[in-house]
């Protein structure tokens, strides 16, 4: 039982991660049915360069608390990832809007190489420390379960973030403006919506997710390198499309439900397996459910039905 | 004007035959980019040294004096840059290797040079399959995974009191190979592996499979794999609350395993190593002033093996009398002479003889010797 629920804490912390940057997928995705691949590398700027930024800190104030310092890690990390979101946009993306499907894609591949190797520039190639300023060390431990501080700070970040962006978007005129941008853009241009500068705003949107995801996972795991975003992008996009790409509430979903499949599938598929699997298959068993889910639901878990756009 | 150019030929012609030695061709080959690179070019600097002191004392080889020219190559620690560089070697006509350092490299430049019969040593691969090709021409002055997994195995039940072994490997050549060798000698000397996990070398979160060793409850955990992932799956146990005494192997048996690990290392954390620490080494002092003296610099891990590595090239080649890679190759196996890291004798398969294997334990901030 302690196992149990011991999994289900390592795939909620593990799965809030995957939401945050899921959301930035689908964002992007639901206005301008575009993949930005290179966006899974802004929760690697986010982590770097909060990481440069706490160096930086620590050597003209070394005195100042650790909220404080966290704080401003991340009031210089969101703005630098935005900024290269809306950078990307800007120079790359948007000269190929009307181009065929694949060129975007492929420029945003492109990008993600970019940006890693010019972090492994900046930053050079190895393992950097980073610091954990919110405690690691384990809470007393409830019926066998341990928790830490910054898995708990995970948890509360996350959840208060998605709410904030469902209120966004639902609730005022960018987001409406978001949502009509999304449905057609041209009939949102003209009634007046500035589709570019909404457009600009999702990027701008979603890269501040992700360099707050960058700055949870680095603290989380204590370690940061140029590489970092390549494997929770992967992960994020999986649960992306999980959920139903486009979808915010589904990128959520799609994240959690990510997190907690590889988590118990890690921990159990051996025993379900007889013993036949073992954990170095822990992320088939992840791509198995998303194989399942979308022969049942092509759209994704929360996906709406949608025509063919002319 | 066309006179000095005919002097000028001439007087090149006349200091070439003045000198008449044989320049011998040496390649030597390590990651010199990328995050290994300060291992590398430690490798590289021990058979530079090596061959620039065989040069100083003017050996003669055959009855004629040759001049040992060294050629270093950089193969990124990537396979198939590896075999690139093995290529570009061998049409140089180099007459023997020192390297690769990765076995993930090593093994496949091996096909290369036996096809074209230039004996190679590796002072740092340690994977048992590359002496295991049936290649007459390669070998290695370092202990391999089966000397060192067997080591690991006995020391968690003999000396940590190991009675329920969990092993996490990273699915690598290096990982896994090791991790078998050590299941098998825990095995035999009286111990149960109670969980065996996998992971890959470019995970970071290994909370799920230590969640489920922690319900398996062992008194020794070991890893199979590099301190990249070593460093913070030790901050995880942390986490978890689980207190199981931690081994792994070289990967892991870095400064950086420590920095790495942060606030998650402490005493109850060992790692191995092939060979014997530089201390305890028979030639280490004065190796170690030369090398400072020569490259300004600090020996990091494989330096005394490399130069192990290129002095038995050089001494293979004085017994045969010469130069030839077909002549002197079997020489290097009745090789049998006091090295910086130990007598210098290599077994039928080119393995060294009696490859020791050290443990270190973390304490007061870095790895001391046990």
């Amino acid at each position: 039982m302690e196992t149990l629920l011991q999994q289900l804490i390592n795939g909620l912390t593990i799965g809030s991660v995957y939401a945050l940057v899921a959301l930035g997928y689908t964002m992007v995705y639901g206005i301008l049915g575009l993949i930005n691949f290179a966006h899974g590398d802004l929760v690697m700027v986010g982590a770097l360069s909060a990481l440069q930024t706490m160096m930086f800190l620590m050597g003209v104030a070394p005195g100042m608390s650790p909220i404080a310092m966290l704080t401003l890690a991340l009031l210089v990390a969101m703005p630098v990832c935005m900024m290269l979101g809306f950078t990307m946009e800007r120079l790359a993306y948007r000269r190929l809007r009307n181009a065929p499907r694949l060129a975007p894609l492929i420029t945003a591949i492109g990008m993600s190489f970019l940006l890693q190797t010019i972090a492994m520039i900046l930053w050079g190639r190895s393992y950097h420390t980073f610091p954990q300023l919110i405690s690691t060390t384990p809470l007393q431990p409830i019926a066998g379960v341990f928790i830490t501080p910054v898995q708990i700070a995970i948890l509360i970040t996350s959840a208060l973030i998605m709410v904030a962006l469902i209120l966004l978007v639902t609730r005022t005129r960018v987001g409406r403006a978001m949502r009509a941008t999304a449905e057609n853009h041209k009939v949102a241009s003209l009634m007046g919506v500035d589709t570019n500068a909404v457009i600009a705003m999702t990027f701008v949107v979603g890269a501040a997710l992700a360099a707050v995801a960058g700055v949870m996972f680095a603290s989380n795991y204590g370690i940061a390198h140029y590489g970092m975003g390549f494997m929770p992008g992967l992960k994020a996009f999986t649960a992306a499309v999980l959920g139903g790409i486009g979808n915010l509430g589904g990128a959520m979903l799609g994240g959690i439900t990510l997190g907690l499949v590889e988590s118990f599938g890690a921990g159990y598929i051996e025993d379900l397996s007889f013993g036949f699997l073992n954990s170095s298959y822990q992320d088939i068993f992840a791509f198995i459910i998303l194989g399942l889910v979308l022969i049942f639901r092509p759209t994704g878990l929360l996906g709406e039905r949608v025509s063919d756009r002319a | 004007m066309k006179n000095t150019v005919v002097a000028i030929a001439i007087m090149g012609m006349g200091v070439s035959f003045a000198q008449a030695q044989e320049v011998v061709k040496i390649g030597g080959v390590a990651p010199l980019t990328g995050n290994i690179s300060h291992l590398g070019k430690d490798l590289e600097n021990g058979s530079r040294m090596a061959l620039e002191e065989a040069n100083a004392q003017g050996i003669e080889i055959g009855g004629k004096k040759v001049k040992f020219e060294f050629i270093g190559e950089d193969d990124q620690a990537d396979p198939r840059v590896g075999t690139t560089v093995a290529q570009r070697l061998v049409d140089q006509d180099v007459k023997g290797i020192v390297g690769h350092l990765n076995s993930g490299t090593s093994i496949p430049a091996s096909r290369i040079y036996d096809q074209a019969g230039i004996p190679m040593i590796s002072p740092a691969s340690t994977n048992p399959t590359f002496t295991q090709q049936g290649f007459a021409g390669v070998f290695r002055t370092i202990a391999n995974d089966i000397q060192q997994g067997t080591a690991i195995g006995q020391f968690s039940v003999e000396k940590l009191g190991a009675k329920k072994l969990a092993i996490i490997d990273d699915r690598t050549a290096y990982g896994q190979g090791l991790a078998d060798e050590t299941e098998k000698a825990a095995k035999a000397a009286g111990a149960e592996v109670v969980a065996r996990e996998f992971t890959s070398n470019n995970a970071t979160d290994f909370n799920a499979i230590l969640t489920k060793i922690r319900a398996a409850n062992p008194d020794v955990i070991f890893f199979g794999g590099m301190d990249a992932q070593g460093g913070p799956m030790l901050r995880q146990l942390k986490q978890l609350g689980i207190s199981a005494k931690f081994i792994t192997g070289d990967g892991g048996c870095s400064p950086e395993m420590i920095r790495l690990a942060g606030d998650g290392i402490n005493e109850n954390v060992y790692c191995s190593m092939p060979g014997v620490p530089l201390a305890k080494m028979p030639g280490a002092a004065a190796f170690l002033e030369r090398y400072k003296a020569r490259f300004n610099a600090d020996v990091q891990v494989y330096s005394p093996y490399a130069y192990d590595a290129a002095n038995a090239l050089v001494k293979a080649m004085q017994a045969a009398g010469s130069t030839d890679p077909a002549k002197y190759t079997p020489e290097i196996k009745k090789l049998n002479f006091p090295g910086v890291t130990g007598t210098v004798s290599f077994d039928d398969k080119g393995d060294i003889r009696g490859g020791a294997v050290t443990v270190y334990q973390f304490k007061g901030g870095d790895w001391s010797a046990m």
